[in-house]
């Protein structure tokens, strides 16, 4: 009981520390980091509450995938923010947070509802397990299952339709990718490794090494 | 631990998720904020079922989990787009569908 009450209190603290520290970090990498940190914090919490399949999920699914995607798209596009300057909703932003808040602590907890004070319905071994899930969402649930599906579909046609680059290359980026980086040769190109000399690297090899050489040397090298 | 417990957890991570959607200004970190108010509401539902003994709050869960995915590609794919037109990469700079 005890060890509940301290495993909920970690967790707990956990979760909203990691939720302060993605609204006030400055680097939107951090943020990425403390949503992860509050994404863990809230499987021990699902955890607690019996609901593992949950916690599994929301581990692998949002820890795991979601966060790597935020990661990457945070490391393409980078850039910390300025600090946020002055206006209305800079400061009626936290105030209306806060009344919030209260708001649904008082709606919440004053409801007069009995569950909310008790420890919730009796356990029933299996409460919450994969093959309970599973079964739910195959029977009762079918269609939201369904629907979740397709639109999971339309969200990835989406994203891959929104990213897409729209006519090739742009053209900085373009010359950016053909710089061709001196190579040493026989390095790796598969034409190599058959023996074969490209041309184009006959530029490179004249400053260095005479060519025949390094193919003599390659060919009792052997493999 | 009381179910209530848990309901002002998810409470105060949401208010924390709405205050941060209002007052950050990069779309990425906006979106961040909008997974801290998905997730909040996550922990009502799970407390909820909890709390009835029914594992169909799970299941709703699960399918939010499925709409933040879905939510997450599509607004990241906006961001990849904003950042390839050279836009800035900012909410109150981008307001050319402002009437």
């Amino acid at each position: 009981m005890v060890f509940t009450a301290i495993l909920f209190f970690i967790a707990a603290i956990g979760a909203i520390t990691g939720a302060i520290g993605v609204v006030m970090l400055r680097n939107p990498f951090y943020s990425v980091l403390a949503l992860a940190f509050h994404l863990v914090s809230l499987a021990a919490l699902f955890l607690l509450l019996r609901a593992e399949f949950v916690a599994a999920a929301q581990v692998i699914v949002y820890a795991g995938a979601v966060m790597v995607l935020y990661v990457f798209v945070v490391a393409y596009v980078g850039g910390g923010e300025q600090l946020t300057s002055g206006g209305v909703l800079r400061v009626l932003g936290p105030l209306f947070a806060l009344a919030l808040a209260i708001e649904l602590c008082i709606a919440m907890l004053g409801a007069g509802l009995k569950g909310v004070s008790s420890k919730g319905a009796a356990f029933v071994p299996g409460f919450g397990s994969p093959a309970h899930i599973g079964r739910l969402f195959l029977t009762t649930y079918l269609y939201p299952f369904e629907i979740a599906s397709i639109l999971l579909l339309a969200a990835a046609v989406g994203a891959v339709v929104l990213a897409r680059r729209r006519r090739g290359l742009e053209p900085d980026e373009e010359a950016g990718l053909r710089v061709s980086v001196a190579r040493p040769a026989y390095t790796g190109t598969m034409a190599e490794a058959a023996g074969i000399r490209p041309r184009g690297d006959e530029s490179f090899t004249a400053e260095g090494e005479p060519v025949t050489e390094r193919t003599g040397s390659g060919h009792e090298g052997g493999w | 631990m009381a179910i209530g417990w848990y309901l002002a957890v998810s409470a105060i991570v949401f208010c924390i998720g709405a205050g941060g959607v209002l007052v950050r200004r990069n779309p990425l970190v906006v979106l961040l904020c909008l997974e801290l108010m998905l997730n909040g509401a996550n922990l009502s539902l799970v407390a909820f079922a909890r709390m009835w003994g029914n594992e169909s709050g799970q299941i709703f869960a699960l399918i939010v989990m499925v709409v933040a995915a879905c939510e997450v590609t599509v607004g990241l794919g906006l961001v990849v787009a904003i950042y390839r037109r050279r836009l800035p990469i900012d909410v109150d700079e981008l307001n050319e569908l402002q009437g």
